[in-house]
């Protein structure tokens, strides 16, 4: 009998163990602010600008998920590092704080709504959303449900929107979600933007795709890139594909585009794989024209790659490390300064969507007393207005409308002499 | 205690109990508003976490056979349930019973895959059988990463290697190869979870516990005995190892019904592994092990958040430390000290 009753009292105890640590942080007023000490989050306590307005109750709480660890964590770092030098101008004006909070996804759905759920506990106002697509449809699905305003710095999938008709069979698979917005291009737009800008600039003629098929982002490019590069008439002379197990060796997928005569390779990707093959088409001497996308951004500053192999290569990118634009290189000496490497585009978008999030709030008139879904109606209000345009790093007088993706328009770079120039 | 139960029967009766103390604690506190939204959102992953380990320990515990492809079948389920859900959605309205047809649904197709899988494998020992089953997880995975479903008026369509569906007016996708199915309508409940552990625990005790049970373990303990005593060795493998594949592919519907999104790419090696760590850290064979050690290890890394940049590296020595401990002479020797002095005290 007293072996049952330890074995309940062990229970009872590890529940209450459980119970202990869940509610814990669980008062969701803004007033968490003023508890500087609480490490959960890489956020921004530390600046001086927090702990001087904890009494004036003006401190929005932003949150962000996004993959800190495991192969994306690049992305998610930049994007983290990108807002929090945003929210550390900001505060420093004075006038509306912000308090950032970012939660580790790991570029795992599952993981992300648990991210997203602790940023809840918090007391998270707004939502910058995922940094990755696959994380940014669970979240963004959680968050048009919870009434949180939500503003992704990255994730381009249209499943994170909503609304937007499938490029292959022409169906809305995912009703719009009126309260998600993105400040990157979505995944159609740049697949559509690099078909024309190959088909008006004449890059190539024969067209060869090596794509990862297991990737939401570099799929939903794929279709959107063949599907407009049929109806422009280009001929795509080799398709062949990788999957994240398979992404060190190319030589087949290379070779198959050079036996199909290629000049151009058209790579939707990110640029750890793009650089593989660069250097793998070097080694057997194939030298077509290459074409990336924004995903490529980064490519020069990966470890080990020898960054002359991506001489000549194109891709389209919303921001310009090299820019000679004030902003952009007090931005980038910024970065450079905190973190210590060159920032790419999305540490630029996320510090845009700092900044596009402090420009309609002050728009608004609204204050960090309101509540999230008050604050989701005034932000919905503020972007998709007519006269609400936004200018930052990655793009001049951007605008939204209720369909939530943004409208500017990609920069088509090439890479000369280990730097990005504009080609037009 | 005046009843004479056996040992097996107490330690059941045990595992149904705090399975229901759980689900009624965590119940009440989660209406009562008292649960933080991350432990709230996580229950039916826990549950649905918790029937994937039951399911692998009577491979592994019951069984002896070491799989290391147990995601493969809770991907077919997980899969084949979501998509018989969206299939369903107008035909069934109600979401509990809907949720209770793709279970079933999303069983039998993880059954087939088992048979299926089972045939070749089961005729292996050992490491090869772990490293077969390794390579069917794989394959499972990269079946699906291919299939494309959409739904239109007349019914569903399917696509393999590409893309080439024509869907007619109001017509949608439902899984779109690599990008997994987007938008799932979430109809699991903790509630829905808790059935599901309760029915797997029946059909695991009511098992290992039948004549066919025995047979099973003693194909485990000794293969060669067992077959010169007439035991068919192919039936009673295949018996244990197709329902755990069935259990597993209803776990595996209970979670992709209560995600918003999943993709092929969720269910690979890792978390078979990640399965696999729940059932050895819980014990080969103990159900009630794979219980607890499912649930503090699909909870601990959101506990850990509080380390944030450390936090899986607190999760590993947290892991590697739980290892050690259990498998201590002195501290089992210390428990087992302690049982047999109540024990004393009883009589």
């Amino acid at each position: 009998m007293k072996k049952a009753f330890a074995l309940l009292l062990a229970v009872a105890t590890l529940l209450c163990c459980l119970a202990g640590c869940a509610s814990d942080p669980a008062t969701d007023t803004p007033a968490t602010s003023d508890t500087p000490d609480t490490p959960a989050t890489s956020d921004t306590n530390d600046t001086p600008a927090t702990s001087d307005t904890n009494g004036s109750n003006n401190t929005f709480v932003i949150g962000g998920t996004g993959p800190l660890t495991g192969g994306a964590a690049i992305y998610g770092n930049a994007a983290m590092h990108g807002a929090e030098i945003a929210v550390e101008e900001i505060n420093a004006l004075g006038g509306i704080q912000f308090k950032l909070m970012y939660e580790d996804d790991a570029h795992d759905a599952e993981k992300a709504v648990n991210a997203y759920n602790t940023l809840k506990d918090n007391g998270m106002q707004i939502f910058l959303g995922s940094v990755t697509s696959a994380p940014g449809v669970a979240t963004s699905a959680e968050a048009y449900a919870d009434r949180y305003f939500y503003l992704t710095p990255s994730a381009s999938s249209t499943d994170v929107l909503g609304g937007v008709a499938n490029p292959l069979t022409g169906t809305v698979d995912i009703a719009r979600k009126d309260n998600i917005f993105q400040m990157c291009f979505m995944d159609p737009n740049q697949g559509d933007a690099s078909a024309q800008y190959i088909k008006d600039n004449n890059l190539g003629t024969k067209i060869a795709v090596i794509y990862k098929n297991d990737d939401v982002y570099s799929t939903g490019l794929y279709n959107s890139f063949k599907n407009k590069a049929d109806a422009l008439g280009l001929e795509i002379v080799s398709t062949t594909t990788f999957t994240t197990d398979s992404q060190t060796d190319f030589s087949v997928q290379i070779n198959d585009a050079k036996d199909n005569g290629a000049d151009l390779v058209f790579l939707p990707m990110y640029y750890d794989a793009a650089s593989l093959i660069l250097t793998q088409a070097n080694a057997i001497g194939y030298a077509p024209k290459f074409f990336g996308v924004d995903g490529m951004d980064g490519i020069l500053t990966v470890e080990g790659f020898d960054t002359s192999l991506a001489e000549g290569v194109m891709l389209l990118t919303p921001f310009n490390a090299d820019s000679t634009d004030p902003a952009a290189q007090s931005f980038v000496q910024k970065y450079q300064e905190r973190y210590g490497d060159i920032p790419n585009q999305f540490a630029a978008d996320n510090y845009d969507c700092i900044y596009a999030i402090y420009e309609a709030l002050t728009k608004a008139g609204a204050t960090a007393d309101m509540d999230h879904a008050t604050l989701c109606d005034l932000l919905i209000q503020q972007f998709t207005s007519p006269d609400f345009t936004f200018s930052g790093l990655t793009g001049e007088n951007m605008t939204w409308n209720t369909d939530g993706f943004v409208s500017k328009s990609p920069k088509g770079m090439v890479i000369q002499n280990g730097a990005y120039v504009g080609m037009d | 205690m005046k009843l004479k139960l056996s040992k097996t029967t107490r330690i059941n009766f045990l595992t149904y109990a705090v399975v229901i103390v759980a689900f009624v604690v965590f119940q009440s506190l989660s209406s009562a508003g008292a649960l933080s939204s991350t432990l709230k959102g996580q229950l039916v992953p826990i549950c649905a976490y918790v029937v994937m380990a039951l399911s692998l320990n009577l491979t592994v515990g019951v069984l002896g056979e070491l799989s290391l492809g147990h995601a493969g079948f809770v991907s077919v389920g997980a899969f084949a349930g979501a998509v018989a859900s969206a299939a369903l959605t107008t035909v069934i309205p109600i979401p509990a019973l809907r949720l209770a047809v793709s279970m079933v649904i999303g069983a039998i197709f993880a059954a087939i895959a088992g048979v299926l899988i089972g045939i070749p494998v089961l005729r292996l020992r050992g490491d090869y059988l772990a490293i077969v089953t390794l390579a069917f997880g794989e394959i499972i995975k990269s079946l699906i990463t291919n299939f494309y479903i959409g739904i239109d008026g007349e019914g569903l369509h399917f696509s393999f290697l590409s893309n080439k569906l024509s869907l007619g007016e109001g017509g949608r996708m439902i899984l779109n190869g690599p990008m997994g199915i987007p938008g799932i309508t979430r109809i699991s409940t903790f509630a829905a979870g808790f059935i599901l552990t309760m029915i797997a625990l029946i059909v695991i005790f009511n098992l290992v516990n039948s004549r066919s049970g025995r047979a099973i373990m003693a194909l485990r303990d000794n293969r060669i005995a067992a077959e010169s005593v007439g035991i068919n060795v192919t039936k009673y493998k295949m018996m244990a190892f197709v329902t755990s594949a069935a259990l597993a592919g209803a776990a595996g519907c209970l979670f992709s019904l209560g995600q918003n999104t999943i993709l092929p790419s969720k269910f690979d090696f890792n978390t078979s592994i990640l399965i696999l760590v729940f059932v050895v850290l819980g014990g080969q064979g103990r159900m009630l092990g794979s219980i607890i050690a499912a649930a503090a290890l699909t909870i601990l890394p959101e506990v850990l958040r509080e380390f944030a940049d450390y936090r899986m590296l607190v999760y590993a020595i947290v892991l590697i430390l739980v290892m050690l401990i259990t498998n201590n002479p002195t501290i089992s020797g210390f428990f087992a000290r302690l049982f047999r002095r109540q024990k004393g005290d009883e009589t």
